[in-house]
């Protein structure tokens, strides 16, 4: 079972206990070289030994998954791919910028890889074709909401003098107990 | 034109976005974000009507917030509202604020649940799928009872769309995770077995995940997928890499559906019928064999694909472990891939081969590569690539290549990273001592491992040694000589000295004919260490000069002496003075029979589990160890009768820690011999303080604990000294407790430990996890001790705390029942009357129901009854017993394995003063101890 989903920026560290979890995270695996093994046992903050860290590192960009033992590790790092090589061809050439600015959409294209943390589909011509019948439904009922759309593609190209944040996609139930803080 | 529309986004959330970017500073960004919650909720609250397009943007503004990490407390009403938009979009977004942000107990879920209600009839599949997703992503209990029954329908019925099939099943394997007892099995398992023929291959690897899960639990309903996965397998495996068209992955075909099927049949046995198992039999060889052909591409996910099948396919090979010649095929190719270039493959293969090192088929041709898994040890760059290497020499290990193994951990352990230097050490500790053909090379080993790793060299490894030499009479005068020559050493551990100290005082005679180990200079050359030890070590110390008095009467004068000298009489810390006062008199007053029934040697130690083993398994976890040992006990069990460990039923807690018999001459049950009449009573005070054995329960204990029964936070314990409070929550099978630890005093408590005790019985059914506290506690403060908890299965006992600290030089030792309750892992669950009443009546069991009936020991009052029912965690339902002065209850018991639905029914009667209570649960157990439990309340 997929527990979590995670990209990390290796570039700015993440800051506040959702955040935590994405903290441990980053800091198991932005301290790892490259060319050395993509397993990893889980932080004390997600499950320890019971669960496995399997990554990618895409350019500044890591691809988290959190799985527990009924996954192949292997299959995982496919599906990473799979993921991965969907954006792409969703947002052609995406780039981190995308991701951010259309943190909705990311989240739709991985609901339709993972649900309820388990894999939905593997293929990925079956996966763009949904997120384009999305897409045709959203144009069927753009027509008042269409117009201010260019103003996306002109702030994209205004050079950011900051590098892109985190963006944090854990939203797939990851289980720990979520318990408030004692004061 | 990419299939996402970067145009038709929404302005105002772009704009945000980007000024978000541009802040410069966290303060910027977090004024930024207030000045933006600030605006929506006004636009929430304003009376003009949003239109549904603003609606969608705020929301999506509200959702970015969170995943910048900020609390949202606001604005779920609105996305609820746009789940009943007909517009696609909205609709979609209300969804994804839901699965993101709300919380399984929100007051909401009934207006979801509605919303989804809608969804799922209205039969436009883009609908329905996007309500199966929300329904997977919370996952929560009152969605499961909501459509628990409404998704099994969907799933089978022949018009449903494929893509809805795929939702429709992870969606219901989500909610089995979750709420297993509502979801009923029936007459659709057998046509959900059936998808495995389904055409659309996504629709098979949903079905089978489905199934996999369910098949765990109830293998029997759905034995018949097993020939279903074989022949679908095998049609997979024998296809063409064009057949499959899209679900052929860079040339393998379906891998991903490959490996469900793969982990579907290891939840069954090799299948029965030869048909089937030829075939499957086959399906494995082709895939053995298909690793052995060049790559059809060089891209690193063709190799990815194919490996993944292939290691799903030995591990299958393992599960069934009947077929010799697969498995050591398979131990052939893992072998090979322990020399592949790929990380990721040198780790796995490693992994695999730990499991199969325990089949005695393949157990042989894993130890072949014994030079290969040495040479990972000392070459990988990943630790977590030598962890595994470790782990397998440590599985592959038998009495031939033990000598090895033990070897070259020693000198791995030299370099190794200090994350796992102390496993290491207990691993090597543990074959040291278990194939171990003479045990001068035990001792050996066990003096090696101190000198090289001696801060990692845990209490239990050097409690063992001593337990080992003094049962085997055949080792002492080696051990003797051996500590004494590594003694002499200039600078030795502290534990080197601990064991030299220990095995001179009671075997120093065995080599004090050789005039270089004269009794003199056996005693110089521990004293020369004495000032450098800490205090455990240095009392240790005084019992050996004791002990050579009655060894060695030579020595008595230098020795007293020593004792007699101001650093020892007047010593600062209260233990070594009193020892000093106490052996220094004991010497002097007792006749030489006394000293030699006093101080003779130690008895041998009872045999039992060895508790390096027992510390391993702790650290491991019981299951990866207990193979493991229970694999290879057959073939080690000649070796070494004696110390063999025990079956893997003691557990580490519980187990007695050995220094009680190594200090404690008073302490030990089987002690050899009284003390003297004439310094009893002193000399039991200064051995019973060994921290051993935990207190007696303290006074009152009984009392505070029951109190805590319907409540989570007070104060547990107080004394003069000591007060300990409890702050604490739970939620379903999880709890978190916080321990605050205060001392009252204006003195420093020194070596403070608390203690978690669980019996062998408690520890399976309830996990506690915590961090030690600092040792020291200073006068006035407070310290606190978080404890993670998890139920795995339902409980009696109580686990218990025990602490043990040092107040002014006096030992002072607590044990306090921990008030961690069956009950606290109630759900409260509300219900009406004629619900009650019908599950009441299902659980009608003799064994279901437990009553008892009792004397009020509190005043009655009904209100306060109410309160304590509620505080036990589970609903308390008005209007539902006829009788209006009787109360009930209902709630369910999360564990992690099962959650039990319970009922409770409260009837007093105030002429007689008296109670009947009565339980009716799924679970005899559970209903014996909530009765127990609830009787004390009132």
């Amino acid at each position: 079972m997929v527990m979590g989903v995670c990209l990390l920026d290796s570039l700015n560290e993440p800051e506040e206990i959702q955040q935590q979890i994405v903290r441990e995270t980053f800091h198991l695996v932005l301290k790892r070289d490259d060319n050395i093994c993509n397993f990893l046992e889980g932080g004390s903050l997600i499950g320890g030994s019971d669960y496995k860290l399997i990554y990618r590192h895409y350019a500044t960009l890591y691809f988290v998954f959190c799985v527990d033992s009924s996954e192949s590790e292997l299959g995982i790092l496919d599906l990473i791919q799979v993921f991965v090589e969907t954006l792409d061809k969703c947002f052609e050439n995406v780039c981190e910028l995308d991701l951010i600015f259309h943190m909705d959409k990311v989240h739709y294209i991985l609901q339709e890889v993972v649900m309820g943390g388990m894999v939905l589909e593997t293929n990925m011509n079956e996966i763009v074709a949904q997120i384009e019948a999305q897409n045709r439904l959203e144009k069927s009922e753009g027509g008042l909401s269409a117009a201010p759309a260019r103003a996306v593609s002109a702030v994209k190209n205004i050079n950011l003098p900051e590098m892109p944040r985190n963006i944090n996609i854990g939203d797939l139930n990851i289980k720990v107990p979520n318990l408030s803080q004692f004061v | 034109m990419p299939a996402v529309s970067k145009g038709d986004g929404m302005r105002g959330l772009a704009v945000f976005i980007s000024d978000i970017r541009n802040c410069k500073s966290k303060e910027a960004e977090i004024k930024r974000i207030n000045k933006e919650l600030a605006n929506i909720r006004s636009k929430f609250k304003g009376d003009r009507a949003l239109d549904g397009y603003s609606k969608k943007k705020y929301v999506c503004k509200l959702l970015f917030i969170f995943l910048l990490g900020h609390d949202i407390d606001f604005g779920h009403m609105e996305a609820v509202n746009l789940l009943s938009s007909n517009r696609y979009t909205e609709k979609q977004i209300g969804y994804l604020f839901i699965s993101v942000l709300v919380n399984s107990n929100s007051e909401l879920i009934r207006l979801i649940n509605n919303a989804i209600k809608n969804d799922l009839a209205s039969r436009n599949p883009t609908f329905m799928g996007l309500a199966l997703h929300c329904i997977a992503n919370v996952g929560s209990r009152e969605m499961a009872e909501a459509f628990a029954g409404e998704i099994p329908r969907i799933l089978v019925a022949g018009d449903t769309m494929d893509s809805v099939k795929q939702s429709a099943a992870l969606c219901l394997l989500r909610l089995y995770r979750t709420s297993p007892d509502l979801v009923p099995m029936g007459d659709w398992t057998s046509r959900v077995v059936h998808l495995l023929n389904d055409q659309h291959l996504g629709v098979v690897t949903a079905a089978t995940s489905l199934i996999t899960t369910l098949a765990q639990k109830n293998p029997e309903e759905f034995k018949t997928s097993v020939s279903l996965a074989v022949s679908r397998l095998s049609r997979i495996v024998t296809s063409a890499s064009t057949d499959l068209q899209d679900y052929t992955y860079y040339f393998v075909p379906a891998p991903w559906l490959s490996v469900k099927l793969l982990r579907l049949l290891q939840c069954y046995p090799p299948p029965e019928d030869p048909a089937v198992r030829g075939r499957l039999t086959e399906c494995l060889e082709a895939i053995l064999n298909k690793a052995q052909e060049p790559p059809k591409s060089k891209k690193v996910q063709h190799s990815n694909a194919k490996n993944a099948v292939l290691f799903e396919a030995i591990s299958l090979v393992i599960h069934h472990d009947s077929e010799p010649n697969l498995l050591v095929r398979a131990c052939n190719q893992l072998g090979q891939f322990l020399q592949h270039r790929e990380t990721n493959l040198r780790y796995l293969a490693l992994e695999s081969m730990c499991t199969l090192a325990s089949s005695e088929f393949s157990h042989e041709a894993v130890k072949t590569h014994i030079e290969t898994v040495i040479n990972a040890l000392k070459t990988e760059r990943d630790v977590s690539v030598r962890q595994r290497a470790v782990d397998l020499l440590y599985a592959m290990c038998d009495r031939s290549n033990a000598q090895q193994i033990v070897a070259e951990m020693l000198s791995y352990l030299e370099t190794a990273d200090y994350s796992i230097r102390e496993e290491i050490v207990l691993k090597v500790a543990i074959l040291a001592e278990k194939y171990a053909v003479d045990y001068t090379w035990y001792v050996d080993t066990i003096l090696n491992l101190i000198r090289i790793a001696g801060d990692y060299v845990s209490e239990e490894v050097w409690y063992r040694v001593i337990q080992i030499v003094i049962n085997r009479d055949d080792v002492q005068g080696y051990a003797a000589k051996t500590v004494f020559e590594a003694l002499q050493a200039s600078a030795c551990h502290e534990n080197l000295v601990k064991v030299g100290g220990y095995i001179l005082g009671e075997f120093g005679n065995l080599i004090a004919g050789d005039p270089r180990s004269s009794p003199l200079t056996q005693f110089h050359l521990l004293h020369s260490k004495f000032h450098l030890c800490s205090v455990p070590t240095r009392a240790l110390l005084l019992s050996t000069y004791i002990k050579f008095v009655n060894l060695f009467p030579e020595v008595k004068g230098t020795i007293q002496d020593v004792l007699r000298s101001d650093s020892q009489l007047k010593n600062a810390d209260v233990e070594l003075q009193q020892r000093a006062v106490e052996y220094l008199r004991l010497s002097t007053v007792a006749s030489t029979d006394i000293l030699a029934t006093v101080l003779e040697e130690m008895p041998p130690f009872p045999e039992r589990e060895s508790s390096i083993l027992a510390k391993l398994k702790k650290k491991k976890g019981p299951s990866t160890v207990t193979d493991l040992e229970e694999a290879k006990r057959e073939r080690s069990a000649d070796v070494n009768g004696g110390p063999e460990p025990a079956p893997a039923s003691t557990s580490a807690v519980s187990t007695p820690s050995p220094s009680a018999d190594l200090l404690g001459l008073g302490a030990a049950p089987p002690a050899p011999a009284g003390p003297p009449p004439s310094s009893g009573g002193l000399l039991v005070d200064v051995f019973s303080d060994s921290p051993s054995a935990a207190a007696p329960l303290a006074p009152g204990s009984e009392d505070n604990f029951a109190r805590f029964v319907c409540k989570n936070n007070g104060v547990l314990f107080e004394n003069q000294l000591l007060q300990i409070g409890l702050k604490s929550e739970f939620r379903q099978n999880l709890g978190r407790m916080f321990i605050f630890y205060g001392n009252k005093t204006s003195t420093q408590f020194l070596n403070f430990t608390p203690t978690l005790i669980c019996s062998d019985d408690l520890q399976a059914n309830l996990s506690l996890q915590t961090k030690p506290v600092d040792p020291a506690v200073d006068g006035g403060a407070q310290v606190q001790q978080a404890v993670n908890i998890e139920c795995v299965s339902d409980f009696t006992e109580a686990p218990v705390l025990n602490i043990q600290f040092r107040y002014g030089g006096t030992f002072q030792n607590v044990s306090v029942k921990l008030p961690i309750t069956l009950n606290k892992f109630f759900q409260p669950t509300e219900m009406a009357s004629q619900d009650f009443f019908q599950r009441w009546k299902q659980l009608s069991n003799p064994q279901q129901e437990v009553q008892s009936i009792f004397k009020a020991k509190h005043p009655m009052d009904t209100e306060v009854t109410k309160a304590k029912i509620i505080g036990f965690g589970s609903a308390l339902l008005e209007e539902v017993d006829p009788n209006p002065a009787n109360f009930v209850g209902a709630g369910i018991i999360h564990t992690r394995t099962a959650q039990i639905g319970c009922l409770l029914r409260l009837e007093p009667n105030l002429q007689a003063q008296m109670y009947r209570l009565t339980l009716r649960t799924s679970r005899e157990t559970v209903s014996q101890r909530l009765c127990e439990l609830l009787s004390e309340q009132f």
